[in-house]
This record gives C-alpha cells, sequence and structure tokens, in this order.
C-alpha cells in the first residue's frame, strides 16, 4: 500500500513544482530560439525563404570562407575539449579516491577560478603572456629568448581550456565519486589487473559523466567570441562572426549561422550519446 | 489545478509589484562610451555624483564600446535611455530612422557654449537632435624607441619591418578606414568595388597585424608590447601619461575627423530629466571636468577660454594646421553588410 500512495504525492507535485521553470523556458528560451528561427527563414516580403542561408554559400568565396571559419571553432574546440578530458579524467579518479576531507578541499579548489568573473580570468591571462608579460619577463630574466605567446591559436585554446576545466571535472568526479567501490572489488577478486580494472570497470562507468564534461565544455569552447578576441588577436571563430552580424545589424545572417552552429552541436552530441551508449552496452550489459 | 491557478496569479502579482515599485525618486538612463567622463579617478570631479546631488535625480550610468554595439542595443527594443552620446555617423542613421527625439532648446539654455563650428553639422543639419560632447582625430600612435624613423604615412602600417608590433581597430569601419586614407578612397563611398579594393589592403596587412584592438590598447602601448597602433588623440594623450616614449603623428593622407554628441533616443522614459542632464554636462565646470579627463578636443567655448584648462594649446587635440580630413557618415545597409562579410574575410587570413 504503501507504494502507490508515494506515487500519487509526487505526480500531484509535478505539474507546479515545474511551472517557474515551464514559464522561465517559455520566456527565455523556447521564444528567443523561435525568434532566431524567424529571422533566419525571413524572406523579403515577410515569407520563409532560404535566402539568407543561400547568400551565405552563394560563392565559391563564401563556401570557402564559411568552412574555414566553422572548420577552426570546431577544430580549436575539440583541442580544447581533448586537453581538458586528459587533465580532468585522472584528476577525478586521483579525487574520488581520497579522504571525504581531502575530497572537500580540492573540490574547493577547482571551484576558486569560478568565482571570478570569467571575463576577468581571460584578461588577466593576456598579462601572463604578453611580449614583455609575466613569462616573457621571466625568460629573459633567465636570458632565454622570448616566446610568441599571446595572439595565437595556442593561446586560444589555452583560454578555453582554463575557464571551462571545472565543467569537465565536476561531472567526471561526481560520477566517480558515486561509483561503488564493491564493482572494483569484484573485479580484483576476479583477476583482473589494475589496467583492466581502469579500463573495463571505471571507464565505462564514468562515461555518462565524461560525456556530459565533453558537452559542458564542447559547447561553450566552439561558440566562444570573447576568448579568441582577446587571447587570439584576432576573433576569426564562429562566435566573433555571429557577433560582427549583430553589430552591422544583420538578424537574419546571425540568426541563420547560429541555427548552423546549433546544428552542428546538436550533430555532435547526437554522435556522442550515440557513442556512449554503444559503449556502456559492450561493456556493462 | 487550483494551486496551480494560484500559482501563476501569485507569480503574475510578483512581476506587477517588480514593475510598478520605486515610486516617486526621478531615474535617467545614460549611457556613454567608457573613460568617456569624470569619474573622480585622479582626484576630478565626480560628475555623475554631483548631477544627483545638485538635482535630486538618480543616474543609471552604463557605458558601450561601439557605436554599432549601441545601436544593437536601442534597436533589440530591450533597453529604454535617456540619454545617450554615439558618434556623428549613427547619429545620422537614429535620425535617418526616426530614433531621436527633438531636443527642446529651452531647457538647454547652456547650449549657447557650443561653438559656432561646431553646431548645425552634417549629420544633424538642423541641430535639433544633439548636442556635441567631444571632437577629435584618429592618428598614428608609435612607440620612439621601437619605430626605425617616425612614421609620417598610414603605409607604416604596411611596413614588414614592423611585423607583429602593430595594432589594427577592432571596428572595421575605422580599420577601414585606415586602408581608405592610404589608397585615397572615399570613407563613404558606396561603390563596392572600392570597399573590396580596401579589404584587399587590410588583407595584406593582415599577417603583420598583432592583434586587433579595442580598449586593451591602453596596456598594449603603455607597456611598450606593440610599436604602431592607429588610434584616437585624446586616448593617445591618456597613454602618453603612462609612458613618454609614445609619440603621435597625423599621417599626411588624412584622417577621421569625429564628433561625439548628446542626444535623447525615443523611448525615453523623463524627457525632462534627459535634458536636465544635458545641460548639466554643458555647465562650464562640470565640461571642463569632463574635458580636462577624458583629454579629447572639446567644442565647449567656455572650456577653450578657460585659464584652467591645462590642454589648451595641445598640439595633438589643437593643430595650429588641421590635416586633411574626412568624417563619417551613414553608409546603405547592403555596404554595411558587405563591410562586416569582408571584415570576416580579412580575420581569416
Amino acid at each position: 500500500m504503501n507504494q502507490p500512495k508515494k506515487r500519487e504525492r509526487i505526480n500531484d507535485a509535478t505539474p507546479a513544482l515545474n511551472a517557474p521553470y515551464l514559464l522561465w523556458s517559455l520566456l527565455f528560451i523556447v521564444a528567443p530560439l523561435a525568434m532566431v528561427a524567424v529571422y533566419a527563414f525571413l524572406g523579403q516580403n515577410n515569407t520563409f525563404s532560404l535566402d539568407v542561408f543561400r547568400s551565405l554559400f552563394a560563392t565559391a568565396d563564401g563556401r570557402r570562407m564559411w568552412g574555414k571559419v566553422f572548420g577552426d571553432s570546431l577544430l580549436y574546440a575539440l583541442a580544447a575539449t581533448v586537453i581538458c578530458l586528459g587533465l580532468a579524467f585522472p584528476l577525478a579518479h586521483f579525487m574520488a579516491a581520497g579522504r571525504a576531507r581531502a575530497q572537500r578541499t580540492m573540490m574547493m579548489l577547482i571551484m576558486v577560478p569560478m568565482w571570478m568573473n570569467f571575463l576577468i580570468c581571460t584578461y588577466s591571462w593576456r598579462t601572463i603572456l604578453e611580449t614583455h608579460g609575466v613569462i616573457n619577463s621571466f625568460l629573459s630574466w633567465l636570458r632565454l629568448p622570448g616566446l610568441k605567446l599571446l595572439n595565437t591559436p595556442g593561446a586560444v585554446v589555452l583560454g578555453m581550456v582554463y575557464n571551462y576545466l571545472p565543467f569537465m571535472i565536476l561531472p567526471v568526479y561526481s560520477v566517480m565519486s558515486k561509483l561503488n567501490p564493491s564493482l572494483v572489488e569484484a573485479a580484483q577478486d576476479l583477476g583482473a589487473n589494475r589496467r583492466a580494472v581502469l579500463f573495463r570497470v571505471t571507464v565505462p562507468l564514468s562515461l555518462p559523466g565524461v560525456v556530459s564534461g565533453i558537452i559542458m565544455v564542447f559547447v561553450p569552447s566552439v561558440s566562444t567570441f570573447y576568448i579568441s578576441q582577446k587571447l587570439g588577436g584576432k576573433g576569426s571563430l564562429i562566435g566573433d562572426a555571429i557577433e560582427a552580424q549583430f553589430m552591422v545589424p544583420d538578424y537574419g545572417k546571425g540568426a541563420a549561422l547560429s541555427l548552423i552552429l546549433m546544428a552542428i552541436i546538436l550533430v555532435c552530441m547526437m554522435a556522442m550519446r550515440r557513442f556512449s551508449d554503444g559503449e556502456e552496452g559492450s561493456f556493462i550489459a | 489545478m487550483k494551486k496551480l491557478i494560484a500559482f501563476f496569479l501569485a507569480l503574475g502579482m510578483s512581476f506587477g509589484l517588480c514593475a510598478c515599485g520605486g515610486g516617486k525618486q526621478q531615474t535617467i538612463n545614460v549611457c556613454n562610451w567608457g573613460e568617456y567622463i569624470s569619474d573622480g579617478a585622479d582626484g576630478g570631479l565626480r560628475v555623475v555624483q554631483e548631477f544627483e546631488k545638485r538635482t535630486g535625480i538618480k543616474v543609471n550610468y552604463t557605458t558601450f564600446d561601439t557605436n554599432e554595439s549601441l545601436y544593437a542595443k536601442l534597436s533589440g527594443g530591450g533597453a529604454s535611455y535617456d540619454v545617450i552620446i554615439p558618434s556623428d555617423y549613427m547619429i545620422q542613421r537614429l535620425i535617418a530612422e526616426d530614433g531621436l527625439e527633438t531636443l527642446d532648446y529651452g531647457k538647454i539654455p547652456n547650449a549657447k557654449y557650443i561653438m559656432e563650428e561646431y553646431r548645425d553639422l552634417y549629420y544633424d543639419p538642423q541641430g535639433t537632435h544633439s548636442v556635441p560632447y567631444t571632437i577629435g582625430m584618429v592618428g598614428l600612435i608609435y612607440n620612439k624607441t621601437l619605430v626605425a624613423e617616425p612614421p609620417a604615412s598610414w603605409g607604416a602600417l604596411w611596413d614588414p619591418r614592423y611585423q607583429g608590433q602593430m595594432l589594427q581597430f577592432q571596428s572595421p569601419r575605422d580599420a577601414f578606414g585606415t586602408a581608405q586614407y592610404l589608397l585615397g578612397l572615399n570613407v563613404n563611398s558606396t561603390d563596392e568595388a572600392e570597399w573590396r579594393a580596401a579589404a584587399e589592403k587590410l588583407k595584406e596587412q593582415a599577417p603583420l597585424v598583432q592583434s586587433y584592438v579595442a580598449d586593451e590598447i591602453y596596456n598594449i602601448m603603455e607597456g611598450a608590447n606593440a610599436a604602431l597602433a592607429p588610434y584616437y588623440a585624446g586616448d593617445y594623450l591618456m597613454m602618453h601619461d603612462n609612458n613618454s616614449d609614445l609619440a603621435f603623428v597625423y599621417p599626411e593622407e588624412g584622417t577621421n575627423f569625429f564628433y561625439d554628441a548628446m542626444c535623447i533616443p525615443k523611448g525615453a522614459r523623463n524627457l525632462d530629466a534627459a535634458h536636465q542632464f544635458i545641460n548639466f554636462m554643458l555647465e562650464p565646470d562640470i565640461a571642463l571636468a569632463n574635458a580636462e579627463v577624458i583629454m579629447y578636443a572639446s567644442p565647449h567655448s567656455a572650456v577653450r577660454e578657460s585659464p584652467d584648462y591645462t590642454l589648451k594649446d595641445n598640439p595633438v587635440l589643437y593643430p595650429e594646421t588641421l590635416p586633411k580630413v574626412q568624417c563619417f557618415e551613414n553608409l546603405p545597409q547592403s555596404i554595411l553588410g558587405l563591410m562586416n562579410t569582408l571584415w570576416t574575410e580579412i580575420k581569416q587570413k
């Protein structure tokens, strides 16, 4: 008797509890997205048309340019995501194995950079990487030649990694910390060595966290414009191009480019989900 | 279900409360360029607080960084400003689109201080929509210790010797300007071929450019992290205060002369207070405090005649012989779109 009663209560509470977020998302997510779509598909006489998209890719030059802009953005974001994963996975593994107190401390340390405004953090990297910045001053003090660090692709990727790394660590860590240790013990009992435990138990079980981490790093990286402008010197990524359209302002082009970017992100995410489901299936089931 | 309705009612009421809260206190929203008012730094007058003290009107003071971003804020309809200070070509555009209120000069008696030559200019021929705040020119800033010889031409920005040591404007209109002066083109051209020619020139320059900058230019030039940069004369004076190795020249091919003027956008909620603010900014002591701090040239007769004005004879702000100049005018949407596409292409080089 207990079970159904409980469920009833939850059912009763659901719509009202959802209402604030429902209203929020209607106002600030669904409506703006609909407006983006309207602008992107708006033709000359307020009719549906693909003119904006056609105008973007009408000439060979246009296709080449947008191909490069989108390609570069995806490449930069991919590099940042891979680096974040490479840093975050071992760290999360290490954290999850620590004592509760140590875990809390490490968690704090990871969160501290996020207390500072992201724009200020990014801008501060300029001071570190500049021609006469912190690093180059140190090198010249050692009588070593200076390095060109700022306004390079590397600086942009660094900015992405620095800003979004916590978004990779947190989900990976939260999945790993809830990993049932008896599964690891069982694997060890069954003769698995450390390598086998890592690759056949820990990694597959933490994949959901890895997948959300990848999404949470990749999506903001691929659409950033501040980092590429302040650390890359030019602002040559798709986020910059979209921002520039809204400054003309050419809402149509800006909206169309945004939609294309969203579609690309969506495809990437679906591919990821598919990949991770497959992995989970083959390893766990 | 009843609970749900009650919830929405409550939610609606709380929104309603937010909307009509505030009471009797008068408020105006002012949007100005960054670092474009005396704000108490360096011991100057705190102009906004002074206005609040003298009138009892509260000021929400916000800043913008390009004319285009201000326009985006206005046309997006999300913001309501009472006073804005855009540049000439943007004022022209806003007037053409019926985006500005007609000023009531009865409420701006201090407009009498505006010098004759800065009244009723091309962007606002009857002077009905704007009152000049500052004027200025673009020039070439260089670091004496980092250049082989003092540059005299915009061509220095295409000199391969300075590869990686030059900056360029982040705002496309200004960046295109530097190429247009060099090529002897009209900055207000509506000929697409001319814009493409300027874009080719900028593409040629792109590999030499260290970065495309806005306000970060202060740190870069003051820290000797670049040798050359095109920028506004007033900002050069500010940089020069912090690094005396910097020098400035108006290149021989000519340059941009601009006006920034105070306007009241359509949709302003408090016209009376907006006029009061504009009039206040033209008070001789306030105008002087602003001119001293922001270091742009002033169109205000009382400032120019004041014995306390330290920049009175500054050769950068008030050169004896004016360089060849071009003013920006509003461009048709098709040219703006083309400029923007070309700008994205340039960034890919």
